[in-house]
């Protein structure tokens, strides 16, 4: 089973955040079962089209997702997915 | 906090690091509340009809984000912001999706649950039921001026001012009648609607433009803010781009009562007496190249007759070394009194129509509106 692990900074906004297990599939898929445990996260994650906000990385175990937009990366079995907010001045 | 006092007694700033709640108190200005410290607050407003504190929230990592507070600022519940529907296109091409939530306004007094929001990308967005959802204004979004240009006729379409895309700054409710909206976009224009929302009507003549051809399209200038009289909103307001216009006719025909001379022309922030429609104040800035304090002095600048002639008001406000720019929402009135806050962090106020003004505060973040409550 894939897990989740989300940057500590959205626990400012989601103070139950933790590793979450997923089904998995594809990154996308991954983000809509953590708006099921978290509802409104995603929004946090992905913007109206579902595309990765811009200052979000997401990684598939060392590999950062390719398809920000549509988040067709697949995620499989085992796999950790991260969350990180890209860095950003002042 | 103290129970609200009259109006004017409270200021809130939306700035570069978080919500602050000022109050007045036997004459002396104290700072009651820090909301969403860390966190750019786009616009902040006290919705006067229900006390309801609303922040509109920048996270630069996790998008737009809308907040909304019963006890002015102490809790706050987050409630889902904009969304522009599946399909909806930019010039270009390129999908809709909210880039920033620019400016709320309440609805009327006969709608208490009505609120509006004006967004980058231009998108008018209206809450019936107090901000719980909104949906996107349909009969604006597609006013056939918006993506004009991508058709090759004589407009120059929507596009950015100062930020990537058009956006939504003023939505002005007419006291008087509900169904009667002007909007203000960068880069576009002015719009009023009488009926409600359905059909919209452009509001640009008399403007100029420096930055489209001459003669200029009907739609592409740069209000950068629209208030009217409240005690007669047919009289209109708006510091522009391109200098300072008053309409008399709710904004059929705009008069650009610019100084000749300067420095009244380039600003952001304009108030309008409550009372007198002849008589409002501007914030004149170096622009709009520099946007900044003209030769390092803060000014007010206020007309009592219609914008025929200008007095300069300075006094007690920095006259050297002062290089602040105050931002369209970020200068307000309540009565006898307005405040301003700068990019610099400085905040002043003045208990007397602008002839005598006095600091705040000197070390707040960047400000991005200032509001009475």
């Amino acid at each position: 089973m894939p897990r989740v692990e989300l940057t500590a900074h959205l626990r400012r906004f989601f103070p139950d955040l933790d590793v979450v297990d997923v089904t998995g599939g594809t990154v996308a898929q991954v983000i809509g079962e953590l708006d099921l445990v978290h509802p409104g996260l995603a929004a946090y994650i992905v913007d109206d089209r579902g595309a990765l906000r811009q200052h979000v990385n997401v990684f598939v175990g060392k590999k950062m997702v390719s398809d920000r937009g549509a988040l067709s990366d697949p995620v499989q079995d085992g796999e950790t997915v991260y969350v990180f907010q890209a860095l950003s001045g002042g | 906090m103290a129970s609200s006092g009259a109006r004017g007694d409270r200021l809130v700033l939306g700035t570069r690091k978080g919500l602050f709640v000022l109050e007045r108190s036997r004459g002396k200005w104290k700072q009651v509340r820090l909301a969403h410290a860390g966190v750019p607050v786009s616009y902040a407003m006290l919705d006067p009809r229900n006390e309801r504190l609303w922040a509109c929230l920048d996270h630069g990592h996790w998008g737009q984000k809308l907040q909304r507070s019963d006890d002015m600022g102490e809790t706050w519940e987050e409630v889902p912001a904009p969304v522009y529907p599946e399909g909806e296109v930019l010039k270009g091409g390129e999908p809709a999706t909210l880039k920033y939530l620019w400016t709320m306004s309440a609805g009327g007094a006969d709608e208490p649950d009505r609120l509006y929001i004006g967004t980058e990308p231009g998108g008018l967005f209206k809450s019936d039921d107090n901000g719980s959802s909104f949906e996107l204004v349909e009969s604006f979004w597609n006013h056939p001026s918006r993506l004009a240009g991508d058709e090759g006729e004589e407009f120059a379409g929507w596009f950015g001012g100062g930020r990537d895309n058009p956006g939504i700054h003023s939505v002005v409710v007419d006291p008087r009648d509900s169904k009667r909206l002007w909007i203000g976009i960068s880069c576009a224009g002015v719009f009023e609607t009488t009926d409600g929302c359905e059909t919209w009507a452009i509001r640009n003549k008399g403007m100029t433009a420096p930055f489209l051809p001459d003669p200029p399209p009907e739609v592409g200038f740069d209000p950068h803010l629209v208030v009217p009289c409240p005690a007669n909103p047919d009289v209109l307001w708006q510091q522009n781009h391109a200098g300072v216009y008053r309409s008399s006719d709710g904004g059929k025909l705009w008069e650009d009562v610019s100084q000749e001379g300067g420095p009244v022309y380039f600003g952001f922030g304009v108030c309008v007496d409550e009372k007198d429609p002849d008589t409002a104040w501007v914030l004149p800035a170096d622009g709009d190249e520099r946007r900044m304090a003209i030769d390092g002095a803060l000014c007010v600048c206020r007309t009592e007759d219609g914008g025929k002639s200008w007095t300069r008001l300075c006094e007690g406000l920095p006259q050297e070394s002062a290089h602040d720019l105050v931002l369209r929402h970020a200068f307000d009135l309540a009565g006898d009194r307005l405040a301003f806050g700068s990019t610099s962090g400085n905040v002043y106020a003045s208990e007397n129509r602008g002839e005598a003004w006095f600091p705040i505060g000197h070390h707040f973040p960047q400000v991005y509106s200032a509001r009475f409550a």
